[in-house]
């Protein structure tokens, strides 16, 4: 036990300077979303083509929702393959809300939002007592369950045809979200917005909580915490987000379909957060925007889509053993490790 | 003052904790020994909620704890620390000291703040300090070295600041000389804390050298209580555990 007495390498905690540096962390946050939002809502001034901001438009329904699932895979290891009926739940909730009610947009948002907590709640109460490979099972088998009530509840729903004939978007605050441009800017700030609180979980004593019940949940009960009850919580707040993306989707494409309940979309979440990396809090987002781009350019040049996507996943699963984000962050701190040597 | 009262339990048809009876003073250290099997794990696995007892009562100050869950107990002031060092890999020292104030101050659910809590600082650097690991605080906890795990896992139960510690052998998997520096680590902190400490070994000369009091289990029973010297001199204690005289002459 020599290393016991081995020299300080790290300075003493006091209590300013740990205030004051939680505080810059949170500045520097607020920060970085502030002018991602700007860069994103400048976008149209410079660039005119439609379709770049439907490719945002997209990446931040999608985005939301797979960083939503790396807070249960990557920092409290809950492995989930059914967090996409929460995105499907968040698309045709308010799909049916806006057709049906006629209630502002604001509303409607919220209206979907306590559904999804509800629906979370009893389904997280359900699952989250399950070991890894039975918490799977079961989420994927809740995810399909929602999916062919979607098919069959027809008369609500309206079957495999999904939620026709457009979801009415009046305006409100002057945002016509029929517009592209506001649908757009309104994208952004949704995204932002999602990341930063995200951001906020993960980085809060909460967040350490779950990483403590990642990496060794019975100890994580012999200090105090119950476990239980901080799984159930995070499942239901990443259900939140995943709800938000599944909204965002609705808006953009004007309905709800049974795909967006299905099961591949869980699987597209999982294959997201294994390109970008589940060890960093962008990485679920950069895998979004690499899928999104893959899934456009290839569809484009073959049909023979699934099999690109498989070369392309089993490169990162065997070739890289992690996601892109996670390989750029080990490279960059073996750099600088290097450079610490050498200097 | 933790009493235990009739505590059992059984496996199928095994008996692995049977009627045991116990009283631990306030600031006592008290060494549970015992032949492989004896029930000593069971034993402290039922008294932190690990295991449910079948019967029997678990007083701490007179309030039962027995059927409880793991936390509720450690919130109450039992602390435990494990044979395999049972600690939180991918975390530092530091964080995993901070995380535990937090959760140890209510606070483990909290989403509006950033970690760490200015508010936990003080008792995580108390608790590095005191484990010898404040220098190691940037290290994660899986890249530390054995010896070093084991003392994460007792800081680990000694920030919450436990009223009673159990430690399942602090020593395991340790060499000679280590095993000397972790119990004299053990000892110090007994002394310094004033709290009661229990601790499994399995190290006669550790176990005479330092613990006041003696405990022995056999087959899930407890075969005698008391000072090293009365245990040494027990008869029932030479035929089942020490084996030969000579081995308990040797001892002496």
């Amino acid at each position: 036990m020599t290393e016991l007495q081995a020299g300080q390498d790290g300075e003493a905690l006091s209590a300013p300077r740990t205030e004051a540096r939680t505080q810059r962390a949170r500045y520097l946050d607020v920060s970085i979303a502030l002018v991602a939002f700007a860069v994103l809502a400048m976008l149209p001034l410079f660039f005119s083509s439609k379709a770049l901001l439907d490719f945002v438009i997209r990446c931040s329904a999608f985005g939301l929702f797979a960083t939503s699932l790396n807070l249960l895979v990557g920092y409290t290891g809950m492995i989930s393959f059914g967090h996409g009926m929460f995105f499907g739940l968040g698309a045709y909730g308010y799909g049916l809300i806006m057709q049906r009610t006629g209630v502002p947009i604001p509303v409607a948002f919220v209206g979907t939002l306590l559904i999804t907590a509800v629906v979370a709640a009893v389904i997280g109460a359900i699952c989250v007592r399950l070991k890894e490979i039975y918490f799977a099972f079961v989420t994927l088998a809740f995810q399909m369950l929602i999916h062919s009530t979607i098919l069959s509840w027809t008369s609500l729903t309206g079957g495999d045809q999904g939620l026709r004939g457009g979801i009415p978007r009046p305006i409100f605050l002057g945002i016509d979200l029929a517009n592209h441009v506001h649908l757009y800017v309104m994208s952004c700030a949704l995204l932002v917005l999602g990341l930063l609180l995200m951001r906020q979980i993960a980085q809060s004593p909460f967040g350490y909580t779950l990483r403590m019940i990642r990496d060794n949940a019975t100890r994580a009960s012999f200090i105090g915490i119950d476990v239980w009850r901080a799984r159930l919580t995070i499942f239901v707040l990443a259900a939140l987000f995943a709800s938000t993306g599944g909204i965002l989707m609705a808006l953009f494409v004007s309905g709800a379909y049974p795909e967006f309940a299905y099961w591949t979309i869980s699987g597209e979440g999982i294959f997201i957060n294994m390109l970008g990396g589940v060890t960093t809090f962008l990485g679920p987002m950069v895998g979004t925007v690499l899928l999104l781009i893959l899934n456009d350019t290839v569809t484009r040049l073959t049909e023979y889509y699934g099999i690109v996507l498989g070369i392309v996943i089993l490169f990162f699963a065997i070739g890289l053993r992690k996601g892109l984000m996670d390989f750029v962050v080990e490279w960059y701190a073996q750099r600088r490790h290097d450079a610490g040597e050498r200097g | 003052m933790l009493e235990i009262r009739g505590l059992s339990k059984s496996f199928g048809g095994v008996k692995a904790t049977d009627n045991v009876s116990l009283d631990f003073a306030d600031g006592s250290l008290t060494a549970v020994i015992g032949p492989n099997g004896a029930g000593k794990s069971t034993f402290f696995n039922l008294i932190t909620g690990a295991l449910r007892p079948d019967s029997g009562e678990i007083l701490l100050n007179g309030v039962d704890m027995a059927g409880r869950s793991p936390p509720e107990i450690v919130r109450h002031g039992i602390g435990r620390a494990f044979q395999v060092a049972s600690i939180f890999p991918s975390l530092t020292v530091q964080e995993t000291m901070l995380a535990a104030v937090c959760a140890d101050q209510r606070r483990a659910s909290v989403l509006h703040r950033r970690f760490p809590l200015a508010e936990t600082r003080d008792r995580a650097e108390h608790a590095m300090e005191l484990l010898g690991l404040a220098g190691k605080r940037n290290r994660t906890a899986a890249t530390l070295s054995h010896g070093d795990q084991k003392l994460l896992d007792i800081a680990l139960a000694l920030v919450l600041e436990p009223r009673v510690l159990l430690l399942d052998e602090p020593t395991a998997g340790m060499g000679t000389e280590e095993r000397w520096r972790m119990i004299d680590k053990v000892r110090e902190l007994w002394e310094r804390q004033k709290i009661t400490v229990v601790f499994i070994e399995h190290d006669m000369d550790i176990v005479f050298k330092i613990a006041p009091e003696i405990v022995v289990l056999c087959y899930g029973r407890i075969l005698a209580t008391g000072t090293p010297d009365a245990i040494r001199r027990n008869q029932a204690v030479i035929e089942a555990y020490l084996g030969t005289e000579d081995h308990a002459g040797a001892a002496i």
